[in-house]
């Protein structure tokens, strides 16, 4: 809002987009440092949201995004993939290996957090806090490692002590029966102290007077953690929760990538590395590319829907 | 007292359960260095079982260290963590400051311009097409410049940048700094906590690079590390009849492994609580 004096005269000031040009100019500096950022932003993150038209085209190497020829009708690669019988696998492995790393990922990071927050051992609280955040910094190819040398059919450790002890041994890597379970397996492992960070956090932050109060009102320690501790970091877990389920679509793809093999397709071949196969390896660019922005539409959608859910929780939280 | 054993009782638990959690995140990647560092022959006689390996060898450091891709793979993951590492935070910075001025004009576009890739990406194929039509297939830069500027570490950059005081940037421009000048001599070694906590994210990030040298490279002389590590661990899981191919033993495996993950287990216990920072920075902004 202009001050009514200036609005009354005018021809005193010069003109709006002089105004304007005059400030932009002030802020020179600013959008010269901003510039090489934009300049990225353009290239590696717009200008494949405009080649996502490639879904849409019978894309040809030699034509290029721009020159290939339409798709008829437009949405024929949806319908193929639609139709095809990965679609109902595909979607079913994503949407349950994603369930059920929110089921079992959750509680193991609130029990450690309470653990941790109840440890009146300084030494040891710090001491099993480094140990169990570490596994985040490893890459997923340690860790298939790690899984190769105790779960694998041939000399792994788990397997090499069944076999000593009279049992035949499982091929956990390989059979469908069990990869779903390495797969939430490690993947708790890997974030089991990280998780516990952000409840930490919250537990600080939870008054100390109420647990003097309750101690003085007789209150044990399992009573305190059930009426003081959770329900201090209850809204924190809820918006977790509501949080991960936005991102229920990435069931990990570098996870699975990188630990599966094509015995357990049918249980972990996930959206994601089913449109890096397609594509990349089979170069069927324009049915990848389909299927991908397919993904990134529901994933849009849900996250979104979560964070809107997640403001309407979190209203009592800031 | 029936009260006192009860907190007892209840410490113990605790400590017990704590122990475990611990035990349960370090032994994996003992066993792993016991196994690398225990002759094959030996692992094989003890069923596998060794903690606290009797005989000890070095061997197949050696062999890898001599024989195979992994010094050269070495090199290349050091140049993508070195460089890629300086390319983030210069751009990430670049980016960060100018957004953190509550009064520049268009700021709210630029913003949404970054948090719209944190909703929604172009997906695989078509970065892929972009990255092959700007040439950088099978170089280095294809697994550094892609992932130049992580939206979210703008916003955790951002957000400290916005917590500096401003009458600091306001004396200096009195005194006739130009704002470069005052991004490199006030505002830098003002930040360099949230500079160390997104550089390590950076860091480890580059040093675990996988992915972008799946997608972009296919020359195997720029393979990263984490790369050629997969190669020696797959061979297990092929078909015995490539006997031509020294099949690496479960000792050079495990070597392998250690090789790639020792300087970021070496470290990281030293920065944890950059890291520790980190996480609830970006918590907090998403």
């Amino acid at each position: 809002m202009q001050p009514p004096g200036l609005a009354e005269a005018p021809r005193l000031q010069p003109p709006r987009w002089r105004r304007s040009a005059r400030k932009l100019w002030l802020f020179r500096a600013f959008y010269l440092m901003l510039l090489p950022g934009i300049v990225y932003f353009v290239i590696f993150r717009y200008f494949p949201m405009y080649g996502v038209i490639i879904a849409f085209k019978d894309f040809a190497i030699m034509e290029g995004i721009t020159g290939s020829s339409w798709a008829d009708p437009w949405y024929r690669h949806f319908q193929d993939f639609y139709q095809s019988p990965y679609f109902g696998q595909l979607m079913t492995n994503t949407l349950l290996i994603s369930l059920y790393k929110l089921v079992w990922g959750t509680l193991p990071p609130i029990i450690l957090a309470i653990l941790l927050h109840e440890c009146k051992v300084r030494w040891l609280k710090s001491i099993v806090q480094t140990l169990t955040y570490m596994p985040h910094f490893l890459s997923w190819v340690i860790i298939f490692g790690i899984l190769l040398t105790l779960f694998s059919q041939n000399g792994g450790l788990v397997n090499r002590w069944i076999v000593e002890n009279g049992g035949s041994s499982i091929p956990f890597l390989t059979s469908t029966d069990y990869f779903r379970s390495i797969l939430v397996g490690s993947e708790v492992w890997q974030n089991l102290g990280w998780g516990a960070i952000i409840y930490l956090a919250a537990m600080a932050g939870i008054d100390p007077t109420l647990y003097e109060a309750a101690k003085v009102d007789g209150a044990n320690r399992m009573r305190m953690i059930w009426h003081i501790t959770l329900p201090g970091i209850r809204s924190i877990i809820i918006l977790l929760f509501i949080l991960k389920l936005g991102h229920l679509l990435d069931a990990g793809f570098d996870q699975i990538y990188i630990l599966y093999n094509i015995q357990v397709y049918p249980v972990a071949d996930i959206l994601d590395t089913w449109v890096y196969r397609t594509g990349l390896q089979q170069m069927n660019f324009s049915l990848a590319s389909a299927v991908g922005l397919f993904k990134s539409l529901i994933g849009l959608v849900l996250v979104l829907g979560a964070n809107r859910l997640a403001k309407k929780w979190g209203e009592g939280i800031w | 007292m029936v009260k006192g054993l009860d907190d007892k009782l209840f410490n113990a638990i605790v400590y017990l359960v704590l122990g475990l959690c611990g035990l349960a995140a370090i032994l994996p990647i003992l066993y792993v260095v016991s196994v690398s560092i225990t002759p094959f022959g030996e692992v094989l006689r003890n069923g596998g079982f060794i903690l606290f390996p009797r005989e000890i060898t070095f061997s197949a450091y050696k062999t890898l260290l001599t024989e195979s891709n992994i010094p050269r793979a070495f090199q290349v993951t050091v140049f993508i963590t070195v460089v890629g590492t300086a390319v983030n935070l210069v751009l990430t910075g670049l980016m960060a400051y100018p957004l953190s001025r509550k009064n520049l004009p268009g700021r709210n576009v630029f913003l949404l311009m970054i948090v719209f890739t944190l909703l929604f990406s172009g997906g695989l194929i078509p970065t892929y097409l972009i990255v092959k039509s700007m040439g950088l297939l099978d170089t280095v830069w294809a697994m550094i410049l892609p992932g130049a500027i992580w939206s979210f570490n703008v916003l955790i950059m951002k957000s400290f940048f916005e917590g500096l005081p401003e009458e600091l940037f306001e004396s200096a421009r009195i005194d006739g700094a130009k704002e470069f000048r005052i991004l490199l001599r006030i505002v830098t070694p003002l930040s360099v906590p949230v500079l160390l906590t997104v550089g390590l994210f950076y860091l480890v990030g580059h040093w675990n690079e996988f992915f972008q040298a799946i997608f972009y490279v296919t020359d195997r002389t720029l393979f990263p590390l984490q790369v050629v590590v997969r190669e020696i661990l797959m061979q297990s899981q092929q078909p015995l009849e490539n006997a031509e191919n020294m099949m690496p033993t479960q000792t050079m495996q495990m070597a392998s492994v250690m090789l790639a993950s020792l300087p970021v287990i070496v470290i990281y216990p030293f920065l944890q609580k950059h890291f520790t920072k980190g996480m609830l920075l970006g918590s907090i902004k998403g």
